[in-house]
Parts: structure tokens; sequence; C-alpha cells
């Protein structure tokens, strides 16, 4: 699945664009604008999770959002502990967000782990639906657990730090956002040109024959399913540090079907599609949510029409059919 | 008294579970027909109790509004069939999953904007108002009518299944689509048929259920959720695994809530205990379903051998 030469260039001009209007916010004084690309480049980090499950692997997780989710309770906790100075489980809380990240990743990654091995042991509409059905009992053990805010959601007094940036600026939280984003699109397409990635895109392909050559489907699947579910919960603390608050409506089913949205809209399997379903879906809201207060009747219009018309996503129309390798 | 508490608490279940039945019966038909995943169900769901509150109200009639809304679930389903879920059934469970989610969009939004934000209240009807005595307790006589109803229904839908030519249309359409077509069936018009059916169903429920909760948008989704629990246990495209998947998460989501509370509160603190308590109830049937997964992957009653 290499890219056309046109579809590098649709890449290039999105991570550079990016990173300059941004840039031309910070020179106009626009902190809106810099928070929206924040958002954009959170969800497309996310998205670029699951599109290793979903893109690469053709598992279709409808349930991605408890790994969003349980990384922004992780950053909201941890937080609240290193707030208050109390211990977590004997080891002292820190505010680092280079300490929060990798817990994060474990934490979701330990979740994965147990969802994929259960969920895996299915395919087709049975794994979508328990999937989806795991989120949901996460989301209402969330819910009605009261240590961590229960319902209303656990607030982040001061944003966690990072060495040498001020978070609380806009300018320099998207640019610690924009980075960790263009990390996990090289990993991805390190991921997607490797070993690895030739056996889950075969797996998806056709598991029989994939094994009947020697390798077992179950162990690829799982670990691509775990790191699928750590770079979404990377992106969950980075979202809850943005809002300042980790809620429990972050593992909500609906933001299951935004991210998969996001990676329909741009594009499964590719590697920036993820970055252009954010930018859609964060635009779209922005665009249609300032005219009318129904704009996801006209979200779901448009998202009807590419499902039955324009599959391949938007990059499918602008860069081309992809080349199947 | 605990034990009349526990004799509500089960009878409770058993109303929760054959509406979940209602359901889920609908989904898993078609699932088992045309092997189509339908997020918009619940949608249906919500569209039955709207009309029926809307209708109640205007002609001070429940048993109208509930004909009502059980009609608009299902014109509403044939509908969406025809425009929509007809062109999904070819493709993989991927799109079906994303246009049905597009539907959930525009259906929760279409209803806001015909019906109004605010929540709509629907009142039990007359003669099923009050209580009766059940010898250990008093027991609300709409719940118990709505038990019987449960029943009713699936009594009804086993005999459509099992005894009319519908029936065996259905059935051999679950087995093998392209030769019912082959011997002359209308293959488009009996999943038409077939949605609607489904659609009814849960347009049914919604409206049933409507009296006793409110009617909101975003109602359905969460009881969408739990008839996907349903039915992955209950094997997919099973009415009887639905049945038996629907009282099992009715009765056990019911019964969790009510007794881990107070089985924790044995050893622990009360205010603590009502919180883990139920915290660890709102978790029980999806243990129960990963149960159920780790033993028969493909559910307790699965279609295909």
């Amino acid at each position: 699945m290499a890219e056309t030469t046109r579809e590098y260039l649709v890449n290039a001009l999105l991570a550079v664009g990016l990173l300059l209007v941004p840039l031309w916010a910070l020179w106009a004084d626009e902190p809106f604008t810099i928070t929206l690309f924040t958002r954009i480049a959170i969800l497309g980090l996310a998205g670029v999770g699951l599109n290793i499950a979903l893109g690469l692997g053709g598992m279709v997780s409808f349930g991605h959002a408890v790994y969003f989710g349980v990384g922004g309770y992780v950053a909201g906790i941890m937080a609240q502990h290193a707030f208050n100075g109390a211990p977590i489980l004997g080891l002292p809380a820190s505010n680092q967000m280079l300490v929060i990240w990798p817990v994060a990743m474990i934490v979701s990654g330990l979740l994965a782990a147990v969802i994929g091995a259960l969920s895996l042991r299915t395919t087709g509409i049975f794994f979508i639906m328990i999937t989806l059905a795991f989120a949901q009992m996460v989301y209402y053990f969330a819910v009605s657990w009261p240590a961590y805010g229960g319902e209303d959601g656990l607030p982040i007094y001061v944003r966690n730090r990072f060495p040498g940036m001020n978070t609380m600026r806009p300018w320099d939280l998207y640019l610690i956002c924009w980075g960790v984003l263009m990390a996990a699109l090289a990993l991805f397409a390190v991921l997607r040109a490797s070993r690895f990635g030739a056996a889950l895109m075969a797996i998806r392909q056709n598991p029989d024959r994939v094994s009947a050559v020697g390798i077992e489907p179950f162990g690829i699947r799982l670990a691509a399913f775990v790191l699928s579910g750590m770079l979404t919960g990377l992106a969950g603390a980075l979202m809850a540090d943005l809002a300042r608050f980790a809620s429990p409506a972050a593992m909500a089913w609906t933001m299951s079907g935004e991210l998969i949205v996001i990676i329909i809209l741009g594009g499964t399997g590719r590697l920036f599609g993820p970055v252009a379903g954010a930018a859609i879906l964060v635009g779209f809201e922005v665009f249609f949510g300032g005219m009318t207060e129904h704009w996801k009747l006209w979200l779901g219009v448009v998202l009807l029409l590419v499902v039955l018309f324009a599959r391949g996503g938007v990059l499918g129309l602008v860069a081309g059919r992809e080349r199947l390798g | 008294m605990t034990l009349a508490l526990l004799l509500e608490q089960v009878l409770n279940g058993l109303q929760f579970g054959l509406m979940l039945f209602l359901m889920s019966a609908g989904l898993t038909l078609v699932f088992g027909v045309m092997g189509l995943i339908n997020l918009a169900h619940g949608s249906l769901y919500m569209i039955g109790a709207f009309v029926c509150a809307v209708a109640a109200a205007a002609t001070g009639n429940f048993w109208l509004g509930l004909a009502a809304g059980m009609a608009a679930a299902a014109a509403a389903g044939a509908l969406i069939e025809i425009v929509v879920i007809r062109r999904l059934y070819d493709r993989d469970h991927l799109d079906q999953v994303l246009a049905t989610f597009a539907l959930i969009l525009i259906l929760s939004e279409g209803t806001k904007i015909l019906f109004g934000p605010f929540p709509l209240y629907l009142n039990v009807p007359p003669i099923l108002r009050g209580t009766v005595n059940l010898g250990l307790t008093d027991y609300p006589l709409y719940r118990l009518a709505l038990i019987g109803f449960g029943i009713a229904v699936a009594v009804g839908l086993w005999a459509l299944i099992a005894r009319t030519r519908l029936g065996i249309r259905i059935r051999a359409g679950e087995n093998d689509r392209e030769m019912i077509a082959a011997l002359g069936v209308n293959i488009r018009a009996l999943y038409t048929v077939v949605f609607a059916l489904g659609a009814g169903l849960a347009g049914m429920a919604g409206a049933l259920v409507g009296a006793v909760q409110s009617v909101q948008v975003g109602m359905g989704e969460p009881v969408l959720i739990l008839a996907f629990v349903v039915i992955v246990i209950g094997g997919i495209g099973s009415i009887k695994g639905a049945m038996v998947g629907a009282l099992l998460v009715g009765v056990i989501d019911t019964m969790g809530r009510f007794l881990l509370p107070r089985v924790f509160a044995t050893f622990m603190e009360a205010s603590q205990a009502s919180g883990v308590g139920a915290a660890l109830a709102s978790m029980l049937i999806y243990v129960l379903m990963a149960l159920v997964l780790v033993l028969k992957p493909r559910g307790l009653y699965p279609l295909h051998g």
C-alpha cells in the first residue's frame, strides 16, 4: 500500500499546513484557532491509533473510545494526586507529561490486551458488538465509581507539565501535540512497511492463507490491537490536558463511532487518512455548528453519502485510488 | 419484607428482560435473514415512543398511541430499508456500521426538529394504573401487564415464524437466500417486511417503556447496546437465543443492582458499599457476556451449526 506521488504531495501539504495555519494564528493572535488545531492533532492521533487495528488489521473495533477515555483518566488522576501530593498505589504521582504518557499507554495497552484477547476469539459482526460492549462496561464503571468524579468527570486544575514548555500557552501545547502526532505517523509508516505490518495486512486479506504459511494470526492481531489501544490512550491523555478535564463522555460509544468516522472520512488504511478525517470533522463542527444547532443532521447526511458513494474517503477523492499491494 | 423486595426485583428483571427481547428480536432477525448489523434499531425504538406519546396526548387514548407508535416505527423501518439499508446488504460490516451510525445522527436530530428538544411524558393507561396484591407485596399493575404483554408477543412471534407462510420464508431466508429467490420468492419484498417487522417490535418496546420512563432523544442507544449484549449471548440470528439472552440480561442486571450493594454492605462501610456495589453491578452483564464468549464464542444458540 505505498502512496502515489499525488498522495505524497497531499500528505506533505497536510503536515506543513498543520504547522503553518496555527503559526499564522499565533501571529494574528487567534488562540481559538490554535486550540481547534490542537483538537485536530489529538483526534488525528487517536485515529492513527485506531487505523492500525482497523485500517491495517481490518479489526473493526467499535470500542476504541475506551482507550481514549482511560488515557484521559490517567492524566486526570495523576494530576489530581500530584496536586494533592498523595501517592498512587504507593508510588509518587507526577504531573510531568513525559511520565504520564507512558503510564497512559501502559494502562490502555493492558486494557486492550484483555479486551483484545477476549474479543479476537470472534470475527466480523461479533467482534464489532463485543468491543462496543466492553467499552460500555468500562464507561458504566467510570460513571458509577465515585472516587474520581463519577458522572461529573475529573477536572485538571493545572495542565500537566512538559520540560521547556509552558503548557498553559495554546501554541506550546499545540507544538507538543503536533510533535506527538508526527511521531505516531512515522511509527505507523514504519510499522506498515515492516514484516509485522505485511503479516498484519495479509491476515486482513486472508487469515487462512497466512496461517497456512506458518504465521499465527491471533498473536499478530493482538499485538496490533494493543499497540492501537496504546496510541489512542496517549491521545486521550493529551485531550484531557487540552480540555483540562477527564470526562467519562470521552469513552461514550458515540466517541467510538466518531473515531471510526474520522478514519473513513479521511480514507481507511492511508497514512494521513485520520488527520484529514479529524480536520474534516472538526471543521464541519465549527462551520456548520455556527450556522445551525442541528449540524449533526448534516454530518449524518454527508457520512451516509460518503459510505454509499465515495468509498476511499476524502483522500481517495483527492489523491486517487490506492494501489493495493 | 426482604422476601417481598426480592420478589419485586425478580418481577422487575423479568419485565426488563421481556422488553429487551422485543428490541433484540428485530435486531437478530435482521442479522439472521439479511446479514446486516443495524445500529439505527435504537432510533426506531425512540420513534415508537415519541409517536406514541404525541398520539396518546392528542387522542387521550394510550392504546391508539401504542398502535400509532408501532405503525410509525414499522413505516420508518420500511422507508429506511428501501432508501438506504437495501444498498448495504452486499457491503462489509464496517460500511453497515457507518451508514447506520449516520442514520442515528439523522434520526436523532430529525426527532429533535420535529418534536422539540424537551422530553415528553407518556401516562400509563387508566385501566393499568395502581397496584395488585401478589400476597407478599403490592406490585404496579402496569409493569405486570408489560410482563404479560411481552410473553404474548413472544408467543405470537414464535407462531408467526413456526406456523405461517411468511415464517417459512423467513426461516428459508436464514438458511439459503439464493435458493428461495430461485424458487420465486420476492426476496426484496421479504427483506422489507422483515425489517419493518423488527422496526415495529422496537417501536412497540419504546412506546411501552416510554410510559415508565421519560421519552427523549437518545433513549434508544443504551437499550440498543444492551440488545447487542443479548444477541451476542444468545447467538446472532436466533430468536430463541434472543429470548434466553434477554431474560438472563434483564434478571441479572436488575438483581445485581439490588443485591451487590447489600452484599458489600455486610463487610464494608455503607456509603462505600453502595458505590462499589453499583459500579460492579453495572459491569455484571458484560462479565456474563465475556464468560459466554470464552465458553461458546458463537453464543448459546448459534444459528448455523
